[in-house]
């Protein structure tokens, strides 16, 4: 008895302290150590060692960051509005936003590529797409404005772009969700797999002036097209994308497109492509989409609706493109700099393949498939694979590349970065992320040429990093440094908008060509004025056209009298000055469009409807001088079927008692 | 039969009382830590009810197939209160009666409804754990999320602890004192 007893209690005696030690686990929080401060610190004064084009996801914007420093320096609005400088809101970037189906002013921005020469960046642009209302856009790195926005017609959300080539000859813009089509797009939804097509445009870019086409665009099976990198080296000349739902399922994908062991990624052979198209074997098919160009003498935007878009079909046109068969709903599709291999991240897969490049050649040339999906050859896994990457992480999602022969894959379920050699498929090193990586940045880490040194974090939960805010928080980056053997937490910093993918790149291939102003002289805006004495009023039917300049610290005219109740009033502001960082704003009371921001020497737009009889302010909004508070003026609105001419001055004194209204 | 001393009288009275807390404090816990939830998630089981953020726990299981948990899934809910009850009132009739096999039977409950409760729970966890939605979007060759028993498991991305909580200690409490009581007494009266 005794002993029993006694056993009993040690029973529960161990079982307690097993508990306790059990207890409360040690969280993944790990202290910046060493020098992480003095490698991020960029003294007042000093520049920052790269540019960081980071995508604004949901926000539809590009932002500027600087790296090592984290510092935030613009928020370059593309296709959504931006308050900050009227983008959206004036007459001449109005058109930019303008769609097949209107003005769409909010979309969202997901993915970033800069313009590449011999397969590294160029610094010359930045290009990035619209996920909803399917676009991409450019934007020029030399002032930095979006300068062009090309609609992409029979896509159902352009998520798998915009991936360049590596002398820009194409990026890409595959369709997120497959649609109907084609004449009949009145169809069940339940007839997907029959009626349902996916589509890859490839935009040629111009190589001088950047403008983008659609160069063709392929006809897909219906699966969802998810993300896409081109060949580089030995793989110039190929694309592949990643492909889920391959079940061609049509409702809860979170489900019924999870359904099957292997996806695909798809290899696409664009320059077969191209031979194809010299034969003449593309058909022009109907199609309704906006082209949007700025010009950057008149500062205008003008949009175009285009007609139609040469399509090619791959079940048809032989070894366009083949599927590899991919582990679990492929997410990332990425090219290492040697172009042999293709990692793909199946992202609820726990193993990482390995594909190369050399393997898949020789087994389209082998004939080695497994069978066909929807008329398109499926090459065996074994025969393009190169390995596979084990004991990851959870949820592999992205990777990135230095120029040592290491990847750099993201891993949102784990929340962590792992390191590993492409060669040895061997585990090398884990960091954590705060919280739930998406995408990942190392500079130049998707060229030819990676500049290592960093792998930046973009993260999707950020929760307990910063003050809270509220249920809305900032969004959340990390900055690690890799020039060791081990990665090292250097730096967190918030983002604005939803960090999608982002590119950066060498301060030294941007700062040099950064435009200062715009040269007054080559303006060629229609209401521009190329000084104060070019000023006017102009009425045209109800329209009246006011011909304004700025500089500091006045506005000219700043009396302007005639205007009526019922007339449509716009003010071409041209901002006079030639001075760096003399920028101008306009706004005047009650216009329902805001106000604009005009740099040196540029004519902005600003529309205004009067509603009322009075006399209404309006004045600078760009704090430019001492004397900026005083930049002002006065418009004057009579009655509709007033006989108030029109009439305009500045610094024009009425005498004594002449000045009264009549 | 051997009587109980005064001392031991007043203590099983006392203890069996103590045991009237379980009814308004949570009596096992279950906490999770990710990566991403470095606060941690917990869940409270009560006599009668589950506590804690069972919905978040519920919605992130889903992606591995694991059932929505609610307090309906437990029967042992809905007689939980009668059986502690019974425990109580077994504990007092111990005092009352005054007799030393009344408080080995005390103790020899507490144990059995320990024991019980453990098994009913190792066998509610493999469940859970084994029995995935063979439809479930993440599904990792031969991976299995049965809970821990007690003490820590790392489950996926989750490191899960299981334990009791304050009334289950208070269990563990009662049942160390009264087998120190059945010692005292056993050493008093020999």
């Amino acid at each position: 008895m005794k002993k029993l007893i006694k056993s009993i209690a040690f029973f529960f005696l161990a079982g307690s302290v097993f508990i306790f030690q059990g207890c409360k686990p040690k969280g993944p929080q790990e202290a910046v150590v060493g020098n992480a401060a003095s490698k991020v610190y960029v003294a007042p004064g000093k520049y920052d060692e790269f540019y960081n084009v980071v995508s604004g996801g949901f926000n539809g914007q590009m932002a500027i960051y600087g790296i090592p420093s984290g510092r935030l320096f613009r928020i370059l609005p593309v296709f959504s509005q931006f308050p900050e400088n009227g983008y959206g809101y004036s007459e001449e970037t109005k058109p930019m936003l303008n769609t097949s189906h209107g003005y769409v002013p909010w979309d969202d921005l997901h993915h970033i590529a800069l313009s590449q020469t011999n397969g590294e960046h160029d610094g010359r642009w930045a290009f990035g797409n619209a996920n909803n209302t399917p676009r991409v856009a450019r934007v020029s790195l030399r002032t930095f404005k979006t300068e062009e926005i090309l609609e992409l017609p029979n896509s159902g959300g352009n998520h798998s772009s915009p991936f360049i080539t590596e002398n820009s000859e194409y990026i890409v813009a595959g369709t997120r969700f497959s649609v109907p089509i084609g004449e009949n797009r009145d169809v069940p939804i339940s007839t997907y797999k029959e009626n349902f097509k996916g589509t890859i445009s490839f935009i040629k870019i111009d190589p001088q002036s950047g403008h983008m086409s659609i160069g063709f665009q392929l006809k897909t099976p219906g699966v969802n097209f998810d993300l896409s990198r081109a060949g580089k080296g030995p793989s110039h000349g190929w694309f592949f994308f990643s492909c889920y739902n391959t079940e061609q399922a049509y409702t809860l994908l979170e489900v019924n497109a999870s359904q099957k062991d292997k996806d695909f990624i798809m290899a696409v052979n664009w320059k077969k492509a191209e031979e194809y198209i010299a034969q003449g074997k593309g058909v022009k098919v109907k199609a309704k989409y906006a082209h949007n160009l700025l010009d950057e003498k008149t500062h205008t935007a003008t949009s175009e609706m285009m007609t139609e878009v040469l399509q090619l079909d791959p079940t048809i046109l032989k070894d366009i493109i083949y599927f590899i068969p991919c582990p679990k709903s492929p997410h990332g599709c990425d090219t290492d700099p040697s172009g042999e291999y293709i990692v793909a991240s199946g992202k609820l897969a726990a193993l990482i393949p390995v594909f190369s490049f050399a393997k898949i050649q020789k087994a389209i040339a082998d004939k080695d498939f497994e069978g066909e999906f929807a008329g398109i050859p499926v090459i065996k896994y074994e025969s393009a694979l190169h390995g596979e990457v084990k004991k990851t992480g959870l949820g592999p999602l992205h990777t990135e590349f230095d120029e040592k022969g290491n990847a750099y894959t993201s891993f949102f379920v784990s929340s962590e970065i792992v390191k590993w050699n492409v060669k040895t498929l061997e585990v090398l090193d884990r960091v954590h992320t705060y919280y739930s990586i998406g995408h990942l940045s190392v500079p130049g880490g998707s060229t030819r040429k990676p500049h290592g040194k960093y792998v930046i974090a973009y993260n999707k939960i950020t929760k307990d990093r910063y003050l809270p805010t509220g249920p809305e928080l900032t969004q959340s980056a990390q900055l690690y440094d890799i020039s060791g053997d081990k990665m090292q937490l250097l730096l967190d910093f918030p983002t604005t908008g939803e960090p999608h993918y982002a590119e950066a790149i060498p301060a030294s291939l941007i700062m040099p060509n950064s435009v200062k102003i715009f040269k007054i002289e080559e303006n060629n805006h229609p209401y521009v004025a190329k000084g104060e004495k070019e000023t006017k009023v102009v009425r045209k039917g109800n329209e009246v056209h006011v011909s304004m300049t700025a500089i500091r610290s006045h506005l000219v005219p700043d009396n302007i009298e005639g205007i009526k109740l019922g007339d449509v009033v716009y003010f071409h502001v041209t901002n006079l000055e030639q001075d760096w960082d003399v920028p101008h704003g306009f706004a005047i009371k009650g216009a329902a469009n805001a106000e604009i921001l005009v740099m040196p020497g540029e004519t902005q737009t600003l529309k205004w409807v009067p509603d009322e009889v009075g006399v209404s302010p309006f004045y600078c909004t760009d704090f430019c001088s001492a004397l900026h508070q005083e930049m002002s003026g006065y418009a004057r609105v009579s009655p509709a079927g007033s006989n108030v001419p029109i009439k305009f001055s500045t610094g024009v004194i009425a005498p004594e008692g002449k000045g009264t209204a009549k | 039969m051997k009587k109980l001393k005064p001392l031991t009288r007043i203590l099983v009275a006392l203890s069996a009382l103590s045991l009237i807390t379980a009814y308004f404090v949570p009596l096992w816990q279950i906490l999770m830590w990710a990566p991403q939830y470095p606060e941690g998630l917990e869940m409270k089981i009560w006599i009668n009810t589950l506590t804690g953020e069972v919905r978040t726990i519920s919605a992130l299981n889903h992606y591995i197939g694991m059932k929505t948990i609610e307090v309906s899934m437990f029967p042992e809910f809905n007689y939980m209160i009668y059986i502690v009850g019974f425990i109580i009132g077994i504990g007092l009739l111990a005092s009352i009666i005054n007799k030393r096999f009344m408080l080995v039977s005390f103790l020899a409950l507490i144990l059995a409804a320990g024991v019980g409760a453990l098994v009913d729970f190792y066998l509610w966890g493999y469940d859970y754990g084994h029995n995935l939605n063979p439809e479930a979007p993440i599904k990792i060759e031969g991976m299995s999320y049965q809970p821990p028993l007690i003490g820590t498991k790392i489950l996926l991305n989750f490191t899960a602890f299981s334990g009791p909580d304050t009334g289950g200690w208070i269990f563990i409490g009662v049942g160390a004192l009264l087998m120190g009581l059945i010692i005292y007494e056993w050493k008093k009266n020999k």
